[in-house]
């Protein structure tokens, strides 16, 4: 089911969290809202929940107008930050809990219920800890049976605020591989809100950057990594130099000086050299080396006393043979431009 | 209340061993606190709890069987039980609900609403009498035309009904809204998306959470109800076999010198403090039992 938000606003007291947001999340799709805390990426999320009320602006389930429809009836699996698992039932309960409560009608008998939840186990890795309650539980099994209580109402649209974001980072991972995978195979429509730029841009197939309660970019994981609209998307997506610099002849000069804009080198696109190279390269002082890790990071201090930070291959810094309190060339291989009001 | 308190400390698990050293005094302190505590105990409670049965029994079986059964004595239990049995369930009810709004909800005059929850403990029960016979009395503002249309509140069964709940009425929802308000509101979410309705959600996912403060609150909402003596006492005219509830009772009969009789009755309500005093603690080590279950499954799983 495509999600369809157009131009919400939502205050909180003198608060704006949402400020004409627009967003479009096409059907069967796993799209990452991205942002610092306080962006509004949660209340976006609330919003298309059901759980909070828009101000103003429109929330469209496959082009039907939802707004005015309650949680209740708007069928989404909602995982939460704290799992919310009912802590006087079993995983079991918890996970059958969307279909006991059904109407007479509509509820399955007994023996679905049971199959459907064995299922949901099995799908989660949970068989033996059916009869356990949560605070028996790992925090990565708890999100797992959220997942699976959520799942088991068949819900349109799975929602999920911050799913990994009290897990330590070796369980965060494979749990999100493991939901990419889970994604891959039951195809439904998903909004995830994380603040965890690693994680937005290896699981989601689209990410929505928001920041100050307004979207910034939405796009494919690499074009707003490569190709970020602000100033603020480079910043938050990934480590970033910003220098201030001149641009003449299309040509980029950094400088100490030089006004007007705001000029975003990635550590990976700057290069060393023992000799000045192209006109834009500028002299620097190494003051750390780190060659730990599948890229070796230096620290260096520009003539203006600028920190500037580069990464390079281990092979490079090999051939390079650098030592500390060096004076180097830094070479930018690209970099990214903004004037000083923010547009590129 | 000091009693149980200390008897349940004492069922709390074990630490391990490194965490109570750092914390135990010398075995001399342990033993002057709990003769202190002891004593305390025995001059204050014990003590005059002895005095109430000895006086009770001590003209005998037969005459404490029959101060019990003495009609006056029978329709004051009677008038108690029916007070009590009224005030609780409407109580509980109004308990739950104002816990309920306070405790998930936002809204605007929260604050004034937790400030008349706490009036009737921050009001002297006498004064609370005195408000319901302002109120209903016969110079009272309501009072003439009730009693123009043949309604008798004051010094009448509805009137000590009507004080019982107001002098109870915090008690549940003063026990239920710590709990609620810790707990937030992720479970009631969680289950609204799920799709359970507004009472499924009540009685599924929030009432299993707050069941042992609930039963607390209950408790003592009963005992509180059962022992009321000052606003009955204003409202109730003492008119004997018809408006005398068991405090008030006892106090009369003290004041006729009927001593033994006053205190068989009395013994009554003891017994029903010792009552709520056990199940009280039966509770509250229930519910302790489950946490310190939960916590300590908690910790095996994060080990």
């Amino acid at each position: 089911m495509s999600i369809t938000v157009r131009d919400i606003r939502k205050n909180f007291g003198h608060f704006t969290a949402l400020d004409d947001v627009s967003l479009e999340i096409p059907d069967g799709q796993l799209v990452a809202l991205l942002g610092p805390s306080g962006s509004g990426k949660t209340t976006l999320l609330r919003i298309i929940a059901g759980l909070e009320f828009p101000d103003c602006g429109t929330v469209r389930f496959d082009g039907r107008d939802i707004t005015d429809h309650s949680a209740r009836e708007r069928r989404v699996g909602f995982v939460f930050q704290h799992y919310a698992l009912f802590r006087h039932m079993t995983v079991f309960e918890n996970i059958a809990f969307g279909l006991r409560v059904r109407s007479r009608k509509l509820r399955p008998s007994n023996e679905q219920i049971r199959v459907k939840v064995n299922e949901l186990l099995k799908l989660i890795q949970l068989q033996n800890q059916a009869q356990r309650y949560p605070s028996q539980l790992s925090g990565g099994q708890r999100q797992r049976v959220a997942l699976a209580r959520a799942l088991a109402v068949e819900p349109s649209v799975l929602l999920l605020d911050e799913p990994f974001g009290s897990l330590d980072a070796k369980v965060r991972m494979e749990l999100r591989r493991w939901l990419r995978q889970l994604h891959d195979e039951v195809h439904i429509t998903s909004v995830f809100v994380t603040h965890d730029q690693d994680e937005a841009l290896e699981v989601s197939d689209r990410v929505a950057v928001m920041n100050e309660g307004r979207i910034e970019q939405v796009g494919s994981p690499d074009e707003v990594y490569s190709h970020p609209a602000s100033p603020f998307v480079y910043n938050f997506l990934g480590n970033v130099n910003l220098f201030h610099g001149r641009v003449d002849n299309d040509r980029t000069y950094i400088h100490e000086s030089a006004t007007g804009n705001l000029v975003f080198v990635r550590p990976h696109l700057l290069d060393i050299a023992r000799q000045p190279g192209p006109p834009n390269s500028f002299r620097a002082t190494t003051k750390h080396i780190n060659a730990a890790g599948p890229l070796a990071k230096i620290e260096a201090v520009t003539e203006w006393g600028a920190p500037v930070h580069i990464e390079i291959s281990q092979e490079r810094l090999h051939d390079l043979q650098l030592v500390k309190d060096e004076v180097v060339f830094i070479v930018p291989k690209e970099v990214a431009v903004f004037r000083k009001n923010g547009t590129s | 209340m000091t009693a149980s308190a200390s008897w349940v400390t004492q069922n709390v698990p074990s630490r391990p061993r490194a965490a109570t050293k750092a914390t135990s005094e010398p075995a001399a302190v342990c033993w002057l606190l709990t003769g202190v505590a002891l004593i305390f105990l025995g001059a204050f409670l014990f003590l005059p709890l002895a005095v109430v049965f000895g006086t009770a029994f001590q003209k005998g079986l037969s005459f404490y069987f029959s101060s019990l059964s003495e009609p006056d004595a029978l329709a004051a239990i009677r008038l108690t039980l029916l007070a009590a049995g009224i005030a609780v369930p409407l109580n509980l009810v109004f308990g739950v609900a104002a816990a309920w709004a306070i405790g998930k909800f936002e809204f605007i005059g929260k604050s004034v609403l937790i400030t008349l929850i706490d009036l009737p403990f921050s009001v002297s029960p006498v004064v609370s009498g005195l408000i319901y016979v302002l109120l209903f009395g016969l110079q009272g503002l309501l009072g003439p035309w009730l009693i123009a249309h043949g309604v008798r509140i004051i010094f009448a069964v509805p009137g000590i009904v009507l004080a019982t709940i107001f002098v109870t009425f915090p008690f549940v929802a003063r026990e239920l809204l710590p709990m609620m308000q810790a707990q937030g509101n992720d479970e009631e979410e969680a289950a609204l998306t799920l799709g359970a309705s507004g009472w499924q959600t009540f009685f599924r996912v929030t009432m299993p959470n707050v069941k042992w403060a609930l039963l607390y609150g209950v408790i003592l909402c009963n005992a509180r109800a059962m022992g009321e003596f000052g606003a009955v006492s204003v409202v109730s005219g003492h008119i004997r076999g018809l408006t005398n509830t068991m405090p008030l009772h006892i106090e009369i009969l003290y004041n006729d010198y009927q001593f033994v009789a006053a205190f068989a009755v009395a013994s009554l309500l003891a017994l029903l403090a010792l009552l709520t005093l056990v199940v009280k603690s039966i509770v509250e080590w229930n519910a302790r039992l489950q946490l310190a279950e939960q916590v300590s499954a908690g910790e095996e799983v994060a080990r």
